[in-house]
């Protein structure tokens, strides 16, 4: 369906303000630039991402996955992603997930399975088949082969690319707010930092280690599953490994701990012991925006739409959230499905 | 039924408030359920609390106190007496309460309990004020250790700590319940299913801690319900006054005077 972004009214594209240039304040712009409208971005970081719990992302477009404990609209709505993703940026990688148990953990790969949907079991071979370094290592996995992923930071400079391609403006080191932005609409994506407007909104502590090693290679990602933490291992390029993440309810973003800092090595070298030799490259500390639910919504006040906790589906649901925020500004009589009015 | 430091729920379930879905589907177990008794870690959640501005886990608290419910803050995944202290200090500031669930765990493989750092966590708890719910085994000799300490509550384990096994010693627990009439007893950790629940009270338990088996559930609130219905027909159960179990059967309708011949 096509809905012209051009106010009758006045004969000229709607205009939009965005504040915040992480993955959802990108989506949403070139989800509008798509659809006609103008759009200029104010950011208060030095560039795209900078500044944006999506910088520390694992990337993994993992609908399927997530269904095991993320609740119906994320497994659904997760499936625009990889689609859109690779209609706007290169280096989507479509090599599905691998799903992984210890042996003494194997409980642990029986409930993911029976929480999860399109999957196939795979056995030693089948794994190996996969993923030759991990060869004699498990004896059972799940391969769910119609996921994919991407780099999140290269795909936020280029998202941020392609938003000067189509012709919107970002302005760095900005500190304006939504109010004081001229546009028919005003898009407030700034992800925790809207906590002054949104009182339920909270933080949910994630850390991550970038680690290099060129004794292994990974085609894909792999997720290790623990009673208390799963983890994952995303391959990136170069050797570069992403371990993430932790879950901590909390909105601290300054350091990683002690607790998790092993937590997260070792299931790097569970997975395989070559991790025990890789290089730290990186450690990340962020918190990603959630409401109580751990659902994302868009709450309208007048012309400015908060779009905000995406938690930890900033990739996997922006393309669905920026659809229905594109929606909610261009489509007058629109009620997108994840769209909260503030009571009056 | 025996009242905890005082305070007599209606609803025996205590529930933990780790590792559910969301802070939603957490609220809605509270709610299908009726709990009046929360648990809440400080330990991992608390992170940094001290160092951010006005607290880091701020939020994370105020979903647990908008529950409504009376809290039972623990120091689960302390491992020393130090750090079990410490942890019970932040948790009275945070919550404003004297309860404090106290585990020490002494073996990372069954997140078994450190009864000797237990006692003396225990005692240096109770004489600082705090009205202490050990975390302990169904060992009776360190259970009156615990009461001298000044514990009036104690947790024996079900099983290990998340692994759904249900009473790996029901002849322990029986004995611990005959051993200790007038103390209020708990069965904390270890319990897959709302069945293990109902033994428990059924043995004359006062009441059942559990987390993981709601909050893993495919529907937390729907399993936190199945278990406040068990609990609650396992304790009517237990005072109701159970008949012995017998070798041989006997007719519940009397033979004599029925007629043979027809």
């Amino acid at each position: 369906m096509a809905h012209s972004s051009i106010d009758p009214s006045r004969n000229r594209p709607l205009h939009v303000g965005i504040v915040g240039a992480g993955v959802v304040g990108l989506a949403c712009a070139v989800e509008l630039l798509g659809r006609g409208a103008t759009v200029e971005i104010h950011e208060r970081g030095a560039f795209a991402g900078e500044r944006a719990c999506s910088w520390h992302a694992g990337g993994m477009l993992a609908p399927w996955c997530e269904g095991e404990s993320a609740e119906e609209p994320v497994i659904r709505l997760g499936q625009e992603a990889a689609g859109w993703w690779e209609r706007h940026v290169a280096g989507v990688v479509r090599k599905g997930t691998l799903v992984l148990a210890p042996s003494r953990d194997r409980s642990e790969l029986r409930s993911f399975g029976s929480r999860t949907t399109r999957f196939s079991e795979l056995d030693g071979e089948g794994i190996a088949a996969l993923e030759p370094d991990l060869a004699g290592r498990f004896a059972k996995g799940l391969f769910f082969e119609d996921e994919a992923h991407l780099d999140p930071r290269a795909a936020l400079s280029r998202l941020a690319e392609k938003v000067l391609a189509l012709g919107g403006r970002i302005h760095f080191g900005s500190e304006a707010a939504a109010d004081d932005l001229a546009g028919d609409a005003v898009l407030d994506c700034r992800g925790l930092a809207a906590r002054d407007a949104l009182p339920d909104l909270r933080g949910v502590k994630g850390e991550m280690l970038l680690l290099r090693s060129h004794d292994i290679a990974l085609s894909r990602p792999v997720r290790l599953l623990h009673p208390r933490i799963p983890l994952y291992v995303v391959p990136r390029a170069d050797g570069l490994f992403m371990v993430g993440a932790t879950m901590i309810e909390s909105g601290d973003r300054s350091r990683i701990s002690a607790r998790s800092m092993l937590e997260l090595l070792g299931a790097a070298y569970a997975l395989h012991p070559a991790f025990g030799e890789a290089e730290v490259v990186e450690i990340g500390v962020d918190a990603r925006p959630a409401f109580p639910d751990n659902l994302p919504r868009l709450t309208r006040r007048g012309r400015v739409i908060l779009v905000n906790g995406l938690y930890r589906h900033g990739f996997l649901l922006s393309p669905a959230m920026a659809r229905m925020a594109a929606d909610a500004v261009l489509v007058p009589a629109c009620i997108p499905e994840m769209l909260h009015d503030a009571a009056a | 039924m025996r009242a905890f430091y005082g305070f007599e729920p209606k609803n025996r379930l205590f529930l933990g408030t780790a590792r559910y879905p969301s802070p939603a589907i957490l609220a809605d177990a509270v709610k299908r359920s009726g709990v009046e008794v929360v648990t809440a870690s400080l330990r991992r959640e608390a992170g940094q609390d001290k160092a951010g501005e006005g607290g880091a886990g701020q939020a994370f608290w105020a979903l647990i106190r908008e529950l409504g419910v009376r809290v039972l803050p623990n120091t689960a995944g302390c491992h020393t007496v130090k750090e079990a202290v410490t942890t019970a200090h932040m948790a009275r500031e945070v919550f404003g309460t004297d309860w404090i669930k106290l585990e020490v765990i002494g073996e990372d493989d069954t997140l078994q309990p450190d009864v000797v750092g237990l006692i003396e966590a225990a005692r240096i708890l109770s004489d600082d004020g705090f009205q202490v719910f050990p975390y302990t085994t169904e060992d009776i000799v360190v259970g009156g250790r615990l009461l001298d300490a000044g514990c009036e509550v104690l947790m024996p384990w079900g099983a290990p700590i998340g692994s759904g096994r249900g009473l790996n010693n029901v002849y322990g627990l029986r004995t611990m319940r005959q051993h200790f009439p007038d103390i209020p007893l708990v069965v904390d950790a270890g319990i897959g299913l709302p069945s293990h629940a109902a033994q428990a009270m059924e043995l004359g338990y006062d009441a059942i801690l559990l987390n993981t088996a709601v909050a893993k559930a495919g529907n937390p609130a729907l399993m936190a319900q199945a278990f406040a219905k068990a609990i609650e027909a396992g304790c009517e159960a237990w005072q109701a006054q159970p008949i012995e179990a017998r070798d041989m059967a006997a007719p519940s309708t009397p033979v004599m005077g029925k007629a043979f011949l027809s």
